[in-house]
């Protein structure tokens, strides 16, 4: 048997596998609460690639485009993602708030605060991923049925399949940086929960 | 080294105390106001033994339960864990006796919502380095303990209370622990159920020699328990011994001193 008392300085772990089947279950079972979560980026993401996809079609009908349109929308964009990225702060934040028991009981099982910080990153990355497919999918249909019902079917051949396939990736990339970026304050909120909190009857 | 109970608690050998708290006063702000939660109390706890602590709504045994258990920092006065100053560790240290030494059980159970009960069981043992698959067997024997080996994947919100509160007490022994802290263990279950978890709590200090300090109001603990600390206005009240402590202190021999 070892001797203990707190002397005993070994360190504690969270692997990373068990951080995800953590984070990947919390997003399944507060399903509604992903949700709020995710619209913020699903939002961004559709408004980012419906602007994308509008100004490839325009470009391949052959159709002039004015060159400040383009900062414009540029200008739009950014400051569509913007107010997403407050968004899901904000959701994050109310997520940290309902979860102070659980952040508290996690502690006094031993959790350091990185390991708080590292589930919740995890969580927002998972959650801004499939909000970013979800948004691509949703800005490429929306433009093309807009362009649907005022072109007709020759929209069709204005469409590069490889552009529209580019801008998945790009959603990829920029939702889940944004999803993680917005988190980095509601993560901190999280891993300050002191482990007292896991007593406390209401917030 | 066998621990005979002392009566009077002026022999200290050191070891024989598993918990020394020397006069912990734990002040909280209101506002501007000083609420004083726990206003001195002094308190050896021995080894192996079945503590309660009992008072009033208000009386500061949950405060007293933050101070043991390492969740919390007294404003004045010291708590000894195996005598080391708790004050003295830093936030590593507190947290691997957190996961190492204490066990903690609540009155709201508190298991992870999005965790099945094994899952819950395994946490504990996962953060002290061990592998899944230790954890695993580990935390199905453990959950059979308390007999809940029929519920292994159950998530929490598919057992019911008293369910719960075993998953908790099998989380909370995870690591082998020296001590359980419970704070109102059986305050959100019905009376059977409450002695149920009572008796396992009791069963598991005998058996495994587990020192169990319980904040309750629940007076079906005074049968079981070895020492009854009663506290009011933040202050230890009396403190009352059960005559039939010999039985049970007996069994803690073997305890590396
Ligand atoms: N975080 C806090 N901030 C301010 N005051 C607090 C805090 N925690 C406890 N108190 C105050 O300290 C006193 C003791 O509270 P404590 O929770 O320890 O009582 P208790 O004996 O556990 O009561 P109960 O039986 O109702 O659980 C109370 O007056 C309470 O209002
Ligand atoms: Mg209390």
């Amino acid at each position: 048997m070892k001797k203990a008392g707190g002397r005993d300085v070994g360190r504690l772990q969270l692997p990373f596998r068990v951080a995800f089947h953590i984070s990947m279950q919390s997003v399944r079972i507060r399903f509604w609460r992903s949700v709020i979560t995710a619209a913020g980026t699903v939002l961004g993401i559709a408004f980012l690639v419906s602007v994308l996809t509008a100004m490839m079609i325009q470009q391949n009908s052959g159709a002039i485009t004015d060159p400040s349109e383009k900062y414009r929308m540029t200008w739009l964009v950014i400051m569509s993602l913007l107010v997403c990225l407050v968004g899901i702060t904000n959701a994050m934040l109310m997520s940290v708030t309902e979860r102070y028991k659980e952040i508290g009981t996690m502690k006094c099982l031993g959790a350091y605060d990185i390991f708080i910080v590292e589930l919740f990153f995890i969580e927002s990355a998972l959650v801004g991923f499939i909000a970013s497919v979800i948004g691509w999918f949703l800005g490429v249909f929306a433009v093309v049925l807009i362009k649907l019902f005022s072109e007709g079917f020759k929209v069709f051949s204005w469409i590069s399949p490889g552009e529209v396939f580019l801008y998945l990736i790009y959603s990829i990339l920029i939702g889940t940086l944004l999803s993680v970026i917005a988190t980095i304050i509601p993560a901190q909120v999280a891993a300050r929960m002191p482990a007292a909190a896991a007593l406390r009857v209401e917030v | 080294m066998a621990v005979q109970p002392q009566t009077n608690q002026t022999v200290a050998t050191g070891t024989e105390y598993i918990v020394r708290c020397k006069d912990v006063v734990k002040e909280y702000m209101m506002g501007t106001q000083v609420v004083r939660a726990l206003n001195g109390v002094t308190l050896d706890i021995v080894r192996g033994e079945y503590l309660s602590i009992m008072g009033p709504s208000g009386s500061g045994k949950s405060t007293l339960f933050n101070m043991i258990g390492g969740l919390d920092k007294p404003t004045s006065g010291s708590v000894f864990i195996n005598d080391v100053d708790m004050a003295q560790l830093d936030a590593q240290e507190l947290a691997f006796l957190r996961c190492r030494t204490i066990g903690y059980i609540f009155q709201t159970f508190n298991l992870i919502p999005v965790m099945t009960a094994l899952e819950n069981v395994m946490l504990p043992m996962i953060f002290g380095g061990l592998s899944t698959d230790e954890a695993i067997d580990r935390g199905i024997e453990l959950l059979k303990l308390v007999g809940l080996g029929e519920r292994l994947h159950h998530k929490p919100s598919e057992l019911s209370g008293g369910q719960q509160q075993r998953v908790a007490i099998a989380r909370a022994l995870a690591n082998n622990p020296q001590i359980i802290l419970a704070d109102e263990p059986t305050g959100n279950l019905d009376l059977r159920t409450g002695k149920e978890i009572i008796e396992l709590l009791r069963q598991l200090n005998k058996e495994q020699g587990v020192t169990i300090i319980s904040a309750t109001h629940d007076l079906k603990m005074i049968d079981v328990s070895d020492r009854i600390v009663w506290i009011r206005d933040g202050r230890i009240d009396r403190v009352e011994e059960r005559s039939a402590i010999e039985v049970h202190v007996g069994e803690v021999e073997g305890t590396p001193g």
